[in-house]
């Protein structure tokens, strides 16, 4: 066996984890004669990359001849969906823009989902495409596709280099767009004749972009109107998104919400901007959420919301969504305000702003968890009445969630946690607790099945001392595995919990509730005939492939899992199929209609209204 | 009652722009009337000026989503008893010997010009707001179109404000 040791592969440059949220490094360099190539290896330097992902072809090709000097590293993926969600996973982790790398074409289409998913998110990755030469552009040449046109409804904003000139400003302004503001994906297209011409080179450039001002700073009138209307509230609860997160706004939100004693929800994007653990953290809200988090933004009279975009996951029907409640609306994008709900207080502006002047603001007049007394003891009965669990299989068969709680509890909350998309993306997020901002990696808006092998690559590249765990599902890890394969050959050890219920678990539910349990081509046949062995798939990928099927043997495989750390480990949970995801609130009705367990409706006291 | 709007658009005369906007409305689900885009007085900035037919909390969504496109500089909604709104009509008209004199009165009336002359069809150029090219096609419609183009509208506000200058502009 060949695996790679620690040892074999010491020439690589290994990132150093720099704690700066931003990539700008300081640097002049003046004018000097290179290639657009030669430019762009140079800019990505200048702009302080430290890792790229992705693959090399054609129109691209003449990048990767400095690339192979440079002091970037590049990590050549098996698929341009993996270099995308890498690129994810590394800004995720880092709060820094990810690089991902591709060539024209079916290169560049490959990136199409992840950058998807990173517009739906809110993930700074730039990703930097190449093209057929200028004048084949609009021939039908080989690998030709219009990258611009395809990437325009889901990038922040997209170039296509005309000269190599322009190649630095565009890289730099690409940057800027994709960190700043409300974050995304940029996408800049180089046309293979710009990336072989003669130019030069210098840095710094002087950014153009008349068009954009963020407003980071808010009003302040609309903030002492939230502060009066908080002063005032019986029932209200932060509302808490990724925008949290991604402002770098944690600190300030728990001492907002010690300071004033209201409740917390955090949504899925927001999960670990306010500790799991913490007396005032009600939990998740919308359609896998907590009873008492979708209780309490029911019944409020004040949604304080925070960095999140009232997505149809938390609201439920919209019209019966929080009908008492007013709303304070705070975003950086001015859009997401009134979207869906009105609100009673816009305030356009960073969180972490927002959050310091409503500290500020409501200090005079924060009663602190007194002048809640009577809300916090329907939500504490609630939340006593209501608290999340689930049952043993009646079949013998090893719960999902038992798995999941699990690794929690082994693992810590020190770790990355990254999750797919489905039944054990829900779970993930209900039984591992989250104590820090930026533990928990997940393809939120998008629901990109495939999302959690390369974004734990990426999260893993990113911060090599931090414990990465991917929570996938065997549906989803079909998709994307073959990064497995770069994990092993660029020394990237991430652990892999496949949770092995041998089906689309989660349409699967859907079928099993909505559909006379008519199960179609929900079996994937990873149980009843075992194709693929994720055990030997993990090692032919050169990873340790571990199974474990009995309730005994969890925490021993989760131990000895994280006791290697020179490869990284997939472990197969064979779990039971028909465990669900609860509680639920079926799609399209209102929150009102919460399912605690199946065919089981929490009781609310009218004294709880 | 109609729901339509006119918005004067400000973007970077550059590549695509064009494709980012329209792109925006049809994605949106909201439908473009019409739409006219050319240079500015500032060889860098090209108006587009848009006809969007929406109820007032709709296009507020709409224009935040446009303002988030990098590309655009600033959006103004014109007030139609504020702005003056032009639209070009070149219209053929089946006009033989003993229609043309009808037809040319008709012509003189609305302040139009005929700009081409065959044996038995006349071609006349219009401008004016839309409600008067209405007016002038439904006058011309019983002699029988054979065929009509119409340009998108263009709109600029009353009085010496202009909307191309202020913060939102750098210096050209």
């Amino acid at each position: 066996m060949t695996r790679p040791t620690p040892e074999s592969l010491a020439h690589r440059a290994t990132p150093a984890t720099v704690a700066a949220a931003v990539n700008t490094a300081p640097a002049t360099v003046a004018p000097v004669a290179t290639t657009g190539a030669g430019a762009l290896v140079r800019s990505l330097e200048a702009l302080g990359v430290e890792v790229a992902f992705g693959i090399p072809g054609g129109a691209i090709l003449p990048a990767y001849d400095p690339l192979f000097d440079s002091k970037v590293r590049h990590i050549l993926v098996r698929h341009e969906q993996g270099a995308g969600h890498a690129a994810t996973g590394y800004a995720q982790a880092t709060g820094k823009v990810g690089v991902c790398i591709a060539t024209s074409g079916p290169g560049a289409t490959n990136l199409v989902t992840p950058i998807a998913d990173a517009y739906m998110d809110s993930v700074p990755i730039v990703a930097i495409t190449g093209q057929v030469g200028r004048p084949y552009i609009g021939t039908d040449a080989f690998q030709e596709a219009d990258i611009q046109g395809i990437t325009l409804p889901i990038t922040k904003h997209n170039f296509l280099v005309q000269n190599a000139e322009e190649l630095p400003r565009i890289l730099a302004e690409a940057f800027h767009l994709a960190l700043t503001g409300r974050p995304g994906p940029v996408l800049v297209d180089i046309p293979k004749d710009v990336l072989q011409s003669q130019t030069m080179f210098q840095w710094p450039p002087t950014l153009d972009l008349p068009g954009y001002r963020p407003t980071l700073h808010p009003h302040g009138k609309q903030i002492r109107e939230a502060a009066r209307l908080i002063a005032a509230a019986k029932r209200p609860v932060l509302y808490v998104g990724g925008g949290v997160h991604k402002a770098g706004a944690t600190d300030g939100l728990r001492k907002l919400a010690e300071l004033t004693g209201i409740p917390v929800v955090t949504t899925l994007m927001g999960i670990g901007a306010f500790p799991d653990s913490h007396p005032q953290h009600l939990g998740m809200p919308g359609m896998h959420g907590t009873v008492p988090a979708v209780y309490a933004l029911q019944k409020s009279d004040l949604l304080v919301t925070l960095g999140a975009r009232f997505d149809d996951r938390v609201t439920g029907k919209l019209d019966s969504f929080a009908p008492d409640a007013k709303v304070v609306h705070a975003d950086i994008d001015p859009a997401e305000i009134g979207k869906n709900r009105h609100a009673d207080v816009p305030i356009v502006g960073d969180a972490r702003h927002v959050i310091d002047e409503l500290i500020a603001a409501v200090s005079s007049s924060a009663g602190g968890t007194e002048q809640y007394a009577a809300w916090w003891a329907t939500l504490n009965d609630i939340r006593e009445r209501y608290p999340l669990g689930y049952d043993e299989p009646t079949d013998g068969t090893l719960a999902p969630q038992y798995v999941i709680e699990r690794i929690g509890e082994i693992v810590g909350p020190d770790a990355i946690y990254c999750a797919g998309v489905g039944q054990h993306q829900m779970w993930a997020s209900q039984f591992i607790k989250y104590e820090k901002p930026g533990t928990w990696l997940n393809s939120g808006g998008a629901g990109t099945m495939g999302y959690a092998v390369p974004a734990a690559m990426g999260a893993k590249v990113a911060q090599p001392g931090t414990t990465v765990w991917a929570i996938d599902g065997d549906g989803c890890f079909q998709m994307t595995n073959q990064e497995l394969a770069t994990c092993a050959l660029e020394g990237i050890p991430i652990k892999v919990a496949v949770i092995n219920n041998g089906n689309l678990g989660m349409v699967r539910q859907w079928q099993t509730l909505f559909y006379d349990g008519r199960y179609s081509n929900t079996e994937l046949g990873t149980h009843k005939h075992r194709i693929p062995d994720f055990v030997k798939l993990a090692e032919a990928l050169g990873c340790i492939g571990l199974r474990c099927e009995s309730k005994d043997d969890v925490d021993k495989v989760i131990k000895q899992a994280m006791e290697i750390n020179d490869a990284p480990v997939v472990i197969d949970f064979t779990v039971g199929k028909d465990a669900m995801v609860w509680p639920m609130v079926p799609a399209g009705t209102s929150n009102d209609e919460i399912m605690f367990a199946r065919d089981v409706r929490p009781t609310f006291d009218e004294d709880d209204l | 009652m109609t729901n339509k709007h006119t918005l004067s658009v400000l973007v970077e005369n550059k590549p695509g722009v064009l494709a980012r906007v329209s792109g925006l409305f049809s994605r949106r689900s909201f439908n473009i009337d019409s739409l006219a885009v050319g240079e500015t007085e500032n060889p860098d900035v090209s108006r587009i000026t848009i006809v969007v037919n929406a109820d007032s909390s709709p296009l507020e969504q709409v224009t935040k989503q446009l303002n988030k496109l990098v590309n655009v500089l600033k959006i103004v909604e014109l007030d139609p008893s504020q702005s003056v709104q032009r639209e070009l009509l070149l219209v053929k008209v089946r006009a033989d010997r003993a229609q043309r004199g009808q037809v040319l009165e008709t012509v003189e009336l609305f302040r139009a010009r005929v700009i081409d002359v065959a044996p038995d069809t006349l071609t006349i150029e219009a401008t004016g707001n839309p409600d008067k090219l209405d007016a002038l096609l439904r006058d011309l419609e019983p002699y029988g179109i054979k065929e009509m183009v119409q340009s998108g509208l263009v709109a600029i506000g009353r009085g010496s404000r202009s909307i191309t200058t202020g913060p939102a502009l750098r210096a050209a």
